[in-house]
């Protein structure tokens, strides 16, 4: 099985050393190999189940509450300027 | 409590022995919090159970708890010390997931579970080590560092909540919370002979659980016995607005269903985790505890589970999917690690925001999860999905229908917890996926979204061997049921680490 390890590191946004993607081209295409065996069951008219017991959405009522603890929130943040999250530079220079 | 002699002794208590203990004013929750840190004075540098311990806040909480037990006022936990497994939101107290990439996260509100343990009067007295954002099976994915068995230090606790187990075990706490996504309590509550409990999905709220794989994820206690589980299991149960998959039903009290009585029971033995790839030490205790039962008056036959051999590859299509969608989160600008400059694509020279990206989860994430992203993002890739994501959530229902075709017949399912009993530190780091293969006996029962048990049932020289007692959806009253009689008739949970 051939895993492309650089278009799947891409869409993760995950940068990879050039060993880390030898390695997992390897374990990855003997995972993906072993997950594979489930093909050997019959599953056509079987309805998929993404959680075990039923589940409906969950809506609350349509109110403003008030937020969590602003500063505390904001003191996680790598970088912070006016009660904003700061990241780097988006639109490039002409 | 008069004396040093007592005070060790002390911390080898059970929980309710504990809680009676101050009860009775034989001692104070101060006596008994400083007893536990003396203890971890003592032995954590040969475990290494804990990230963080809070001492100072423990002991403002314990001063607390000794003026409501004064007043008469105390609650099913007042006083007594309990550790968080480092996946849960403490707030104002550091919260990793033994990962480089939340170093130095401080939540700013506790998890539901975290609360309702306050309520209930616990002092908390640190966060425990666990495998990166709970994917392992040893607790070496820790980026923090490794956790050592207390049964025996060359060994791996298990995990991925090793070091809850641990620190149980060690006498480190009273009791632990741990999380389990695909054996992640039990696992490890084997390998350190405690008793560890995943409740059905929904019954325990997971609002404050950083989310690994949110269809699988439940929390649950690791005790020193079954009674405390109960304890415990009462503590954290219920209905929460705020996670959304939480199921509205009502708590039973759980202390009821230690009832020591198995007459008449109908146990289900699983036929395909006795065979090959089982250890022949934990099949022979496997079934020394099935004679017990037996003699106890419960029926067993024996129950197939056909899917149980696709259960491994279902799991890691699944989990890595919801892990990978879960995971995207960390980019560097809300909270914990960022880091910026390097190029690590020539295709994204010009773009720093992206350049962060990369570096960010490069640095952050340790190599299992860079390795369970890969997967989960390859699996539901365009091109993919269909063969592996949606292909594991139909084997999944066919898993759940093998489960609600046995309970037709049984009342609940036995087999043990772990193929083998804990394994050397380094002896399966380099092969993931035959450690990946360990999880054969508790993966299943994520899948299908039931409560399960682990309890100590036998040895190998020093290293426990777990019961995994299994039940339907919400009837943990039934597994602790069992859990319990057989505890009542067996002395495995009294063996204790000599470490």
């Amino acid at each position: 099985m051939h895993i492309n390890v650089e278009h799947i590191a891409r869409l993760a946004r995950l940068g990879l050393s050039d060993k880390e993607k030898e390695l997992f081209e390897k374990q990855l295409s003997s995972i993906l190999g072993y997950a594979e065996t489930i093909n050997r069951l019959e599953t056509s008219g079987v309805e998929p189940t993404s959680h075990a017991i039923p589940m409906k959405n969950v809506l609350r009522e349509d109110k403003a509450v008030p937020c969590e603890d602003v500063e505390a929130i904001l003191k996680n943040a790598p970088e912070e300027e006016d009660h904003m999250f700061k990241v780097p530079r988006i639109i490039e220079n002409e | 409590m008069n004396n040093r002699k007592d005070a060790m002794h002390c911390v080898s208590l059970t929980l309710h022995e504990a809680h009676a203990l101050l009860q009775n004013k034989q001692a104070s929750s101060v006596e008994l919090t400083t007893a536990v840190f003396e203890q971890i004075e003592k032995i954590e540098d040969k475990v290494r159970a804990y990230i963080t311990l809070t001492k100072e806040e423990a002991l403002d909480q314990a001063r607390e708890a000794d003026k409501k037990i004064k007043a008469g006022n105390a609650g099913s936990l007042t006083g007594v010390p309990i550790a968080i497994k480092d996946n849960m939101c403490t707030k104002g107290t550091l919260t990793t997931c033994a990962s480089k990439i939340l170093y130095n996260y401080i939540p700013p509100y506790n998890a539901t579970v975290v609360d309702k343990l306050k309520a209930a009067g616990a002092v908390i007295i640190g966060k425990t080590n666990m495998d990166e954002f709970a994917m392992g099976s040893s607790t070496e994915n820790s980026a923090m560092h490794v956790t050592h068995n207390p049964c025996d230090l060359k060994c791996v606790p298990g995990g991925s909540s090793g070091g809850s187990a641990a620190a149980v075990a060690a006498d480190e706490c009273f009791a632990a919370l741990g999380s389990d996504t695909g054996g992640s309590i039990r696992q490890p509550a084997s390998f350190c002979g405690v008793v560890g409990l995943k409740p059905t999905y929904g019954r325990v709220s997971r609002y404050g659980l950083v989310a690994f794989a949110s269809s699988l994820d439940q929390i649950g206690p690791l005790t020193k016995d079954v009674t405390d589980s109960a304890i415990m299991l009462n503590a954290i149960s219920g209905y929460d607005s705020q996670d959304s998959t939480s199921v509205n039903i009502e708590t039973p009290d759980f202390k009821k269903a230690l009832i020591n009585d198995v007459k008449g029971l109908k146990i289900g033995i699983i036929k395909e985790v006795l065979g090959k790839g089982i250890d022949e030490s934990v099949k022979k205790s496997i079934k020394e505890a099935v004679k017990i039962f037996e003699k106890l008056g419960a029926k067993v036959f024996e129950v197939s589970m056909p899917t149980y051999e696709y259960a491994v590859a279902t799991y890691y299509i699944i989990a890595p999917s919801e892990a990978s969608s879960n995971l995207s989160r960390y980019d560097g600008v809300k909270y914990g690690l960022r880091t910026e400059g390097g190029v690590t694509s020539p295709r994204l020279h010009k773009k720093d925001l992206m350049s962060m990206y990369f570096k960010t989860r490069q640095e952050g994430f340790g190599p299992e999860v860079k390795r369970r992203i890969m997967i989960g993002t390859y699996t539901l890739s365009a091109g993919y999905y269909d063969a592996f994501y949606l292909k594991a959530l139909k084997a999944r229902t066919l898993m759940k229908q093998d489960f609600d075709k046995a309970f037709s017949k049984v009342d609940v399912l036995i087999s043990p917890t772990a193929p083998s009993v804990a394994f050397k530190i380094g002896e399966k780091v380099s092969d993931p996926l035959s450690m990946y293969i360990s999880d054969i006996a508790t993966i299943p029962v994520n899948l299908a979204g039931l409560p399960a048990i682990s309890i100590p049932c036998g040895m190998d020289g020093n290293l426990p061997v777990g019961l995994q007692i299994i039940g339907k959806a919400f009837d943990e009253a039934a597994i602790l049921r069992a859990a319990y009689s057989f505890e009542q008739n067996t002395e495995w949970h009294r063996k204790r680490p000599k470490t």
